[in-house]
């Protein structure tokens, strides 16, 4: 064989790898990508109604067709939109309001990071206007707006979807065990080896971006001591990780990774990449406990996954003797949309008419059912029943269910907490996930910066 | 590499300043204007922000509200905190063991790509490529290459692959180590091709005729003469290894727990995911005191002048 040949060969797949790298190093960028006519940042400075919001279908259709609906009737105060990947819109932000170059309509998740915005004067108190808007506030379930709610006001207008977390399974992976699914979590412990010894990974995790890890711990806390224990946590009270039910949850937690519960490999894979639920949907792991977002794209990357029936979905198992109501839920309440207080006030307006004529009419909501998702209005429930698919039916029906029945909707722990906090909690629940810290040292670390 | 403006002061600071108040570039007269620009820029865009990153230290700000001075308050928390002291353990630890591993193979390999055959010019190109990915690129197509689950060693059923690559802290950092290598081997092996082909061929010639065999020739010829190629070589990778960020964010966010966590990501989590800039500043103005001591230690090592060398490294 030529030599010279294979070299040049080697060189051009050596080109393409790079070409190649380079496509993806394009598609995971921070960049924004702006829809045509609109401007990146400054927003402050009467630059018109700027709004922000998230890529990743299918949400982002539905967002820009609002969008595009609130344009098409108001073409003389048109809505720029600028749409970024996840963790770059958190990071670019907070910078951006910070500097007084935030977008006009802030989106977000409420809780948290919405008070600081609060506490720096950065959003207008919405409590007045929105209690006129009665049609919109009547229609929105109630629990959304908990986390809407600082010190009594109103910040933001929940909007979009209702998302608990919900465990996911594979009916075939139960049918090669011959197993029923887990209805505690005496269950779950027993599971466990049944699975590794069929060379099934009991349960997908995309441990790297510790929030799913935080997923369990909410469910435990909750399921062992009820949702007091995180209540309190919440308020600022002294040593609240110490509980005796937050030890015995993060105990629990470390005896589930030591009898190798999670998929191999689990702290190095993201859920970014979807391949915690690709790991589920290949048959690879058993179970996944993951939001119910993750329905849609399990649904198209699936194969026949879920259109076959394979697919199947409850709600967290109590935990026997523990004092949580096996109702209680956890996850994302809603999404929520602030107001810039540094907008001008036709901007301002603009925005406000945006919120109450777009973000929850009936074109959107019939959109988000279509696309498997439950909005946060009650009227979501009318609109079920003209499905026609009987899986993405008997699904909805159980996300609407599990969110309207739910004693206490709890909001995830990393929105409802403080910035500082949520980022000390995610870097131990790391360190506790690789057994590299005991229960105690959790509690202690996190003891440690508790109401700051 | 992309860098943020501060820690790149050290390496440019010295050279300015050598540059303005030398005492070999005063005498050469007219040449000292010509600084100016360079000068001008540093100044805006490196001591500026460098005296900024040192009042907000002192600081306690969320990036959001007004901002509070608090004393040493930031110094006392951050300097006891158990995690600076790991971060500055891992930043050595990946400072060292990578310039442990680029060194001999760049030495190596530009010792090689020095020669003037044909084949070895069509190989130095080969050899360059890494350098022309972005480091962002390089980690997510690594971490998809490393997948437990779907990568390389799963797809081909090759056991020995099929490991928790960036699951496991020894791993982890052996991982970030090697892939740090790949990329600037090149960038280093292009130094010191350089280096070489500035060494007289007369020297080569001579010991020749005194009966030196290549090796001997290599150790007592090639290596000497490039020492203060080796110098500057280690200088740009020891400081540049303090700003390693991008690689690490991507490929691993610091994780497993904080086994990869380096200053530079730790600095970058306070800031921007904790919200506390004055505890960030501290750990940005500890990088830059670090780096500047680094680059004056390596400098000291070399000698302070370079009048005798054959090559201006």
């Amino acid at each position: 064989m030529d030599p010279m040949t294979t070299s040049r060969r080697t060189f051009l797949g050596f080109v393409g790898g790079g070409a190649l790298a380079a496509g993806l190093a394009a598609c995971g960028s921070s960049g924004p990508s702006s829809t045509p006519g609109s401007t990146t940042g400054a927003a402050a400075a009467g630059t018109g109604t700027t709004y922000w919001f998230l890529t990743g279908q299918p949400q982002q259709a539905i967002r820009e067709a609002q969008v595009k609906r609130f344009n098409d009737a108001n073409s003389g105060s048109k809505i720029k939109t600028t749409e970024f990947q996840n963790d770059a819109f958190k990071a670019k932000i907070k910078t951006a309001i910070g500097a007084g170059q935030g977008p006009t309509l802030i989106w977000g998740w409420g809780g948290g990071g919405l008070k600081s915005y609060v506490e720096a004067g950065q959003v207008e108190d919405l409590t007045d206007w929105f209690n006129q808007q009665t049609d919109l506030k009547n229609s929105i379930f109630p629990s959304a707006f908990t986390a809407a709610t600082v010190n009594g006001k109103l910040y933001a207008v929940p909007g979009e979807t209702v998302t608990p977390i919900v465990l996911f399974y594979d009916k075939r992976s139960f049918e090669k065990i011959g197993a029923e699914p887990p209805q505690s979590w005496g269950d779950i412990m027993d599971l466990v080896p049944k699975f590794n010894e069929k060379g099934i990974a009991p349960f997908s995790l995309g441990g790297q971006s510790r929030w799913t890890n935080m997923m369990w711990l909410e469910f435990l806390f909750d399921r062992i001591g009820g949702s007091e224990v995180f209540q309190n946590i919440y308020d600022g009270k002294k040593d609240g990780w110490s509980d005796p039910s937050a030890l015995k949850a993060l105990d629990e937690m470390q005896k589930l990774i030591k009898a190798n519960g999670f998929v191999k490999g689990f702290s190095s894979i993201t859920a970014d990449s979807n391949a915690d639920q690709a790991l589920l949907y290949t048959g690879k792991a058993a179970m996944m406990l993951h939001g119910a977002w993750t329905y849609g794209n399990m649904k198209s990357s699936g194969k026949d996954f879920v259109t076959g029936g394979h697919l199947g979905y409850m709600n967290f198992p109590p935990v026997d003797g523990g004092k949580g109501d096996p109702s209680d839920t956890v996850g994302n309440p809603g999404q929520y949309m602030s107001i810039s207080s540094k907008a001008t006030q036709a901007d301002k307006d603009n925005a406000k008419k945006f919120i109450a004529n777009n973000t929850l009419d009936d074109a959107t909501v019939d959109a988000w059912v279509k696309s498997g998702n439950i909005p946060v209005v009650k009227s979501a429930k009318d609109k079920l029943s003209s499905i026609t698919d009987k899986n993405d039916a008997a699904w909805l029906n159980f996300v609407y269910d599990t969110a309207a029945n739910a004693k206490n909707f709890a909001q995830s722990w990393d929105q409802a907490l403080s910035p500082t906090q949520a980022e000390t909690l995610l870097d131990n629940i790391a360190k506790l996930f690789q057994l590299s810290i005991s229960p105690q040292q959790f509690a202690d670390n996190m003891n440690a910066v508790i109401g700051q | 590499m992309t860098v943020a403006a501060p820690p790149v002061a050290p390496a440019t600071g010295r050279n300015v300043s050598s540059g303005a108040g030398g005492s070999r570039v005063g005498r050469s007269g007219p040449v000292a204007w010509m600084v100016l620009p360079a000068l001008l820029l540093f100044v805006v865009f490196g001591i500026v922000p460098l005296i900024g990153v040192v009042v907000l230290s002192f600081t306690q700000w969320d990036g959001l509200g007004p901002i509070h001075a608090n004393g040493f308050a930031n110094w006392r928390s951050v300097l006891a905190d158990p995690q600076t002291w790991h971060s500055v353990l891992v930043t050595f630890e990946i400072m060292i063991l990578s310039w442990a591993v680029q060194t001999p193979m760049s030495l190596l390999l530009g010792t090689f790509l020095a020669g003037r055959q044909r084949y070895r010019a069509f190989l130095a190109v080969l050899y360059f490529i890494p350098l022309l990915l972005s480091s962002a690129a390089i980690a997510i197509t690594y971490k998809a290459l490393l997948d437990p689950n779907f990568g390389l060693g799963a797809g081909l059923h090759i056991g020995f692959l099929t490991q928790d690559w960036l699951g496991k802290s020894n791993l982890a950092i052996g991982v970030v180590i090697f892939i740090v290598s790949w990329q600037f081997i090149p960038f280093h092996s292009l130094i010191y091709q350089g280096g070489v082909r500035q060494i007289p061929t007369t020297m080569y010639e001579a010991a020749s005729i005194d009966g030196a065999g290549r090796v001997r020739q290599f150790f007592s010829i090639t290596v000497p003469q490039l020492k203060y190629t080796i110098i500057t070589s280690s200088t740009l990778m020891v400081v540049g290894s303090l700003t390693f960020f991008d690689l690490i964010f991507v490929l691993t966010a610091g994780g497993p727990g904080d086994a990869t966590r380096v200053l530079a990501l730790d600095m970058y989590k306070r800031g921007f995911m904790s919200n506390q800039m004055g505890p960030a500043s501290v750990i940005a103005s500890i990088i830059v005191l670090l780096g500047l001591a680094l680059a004056l230690i390596l400098r000291r090592l070399g000698g302070s002048t370079t009048a005798s060398q054959q090559e201006g490294a």
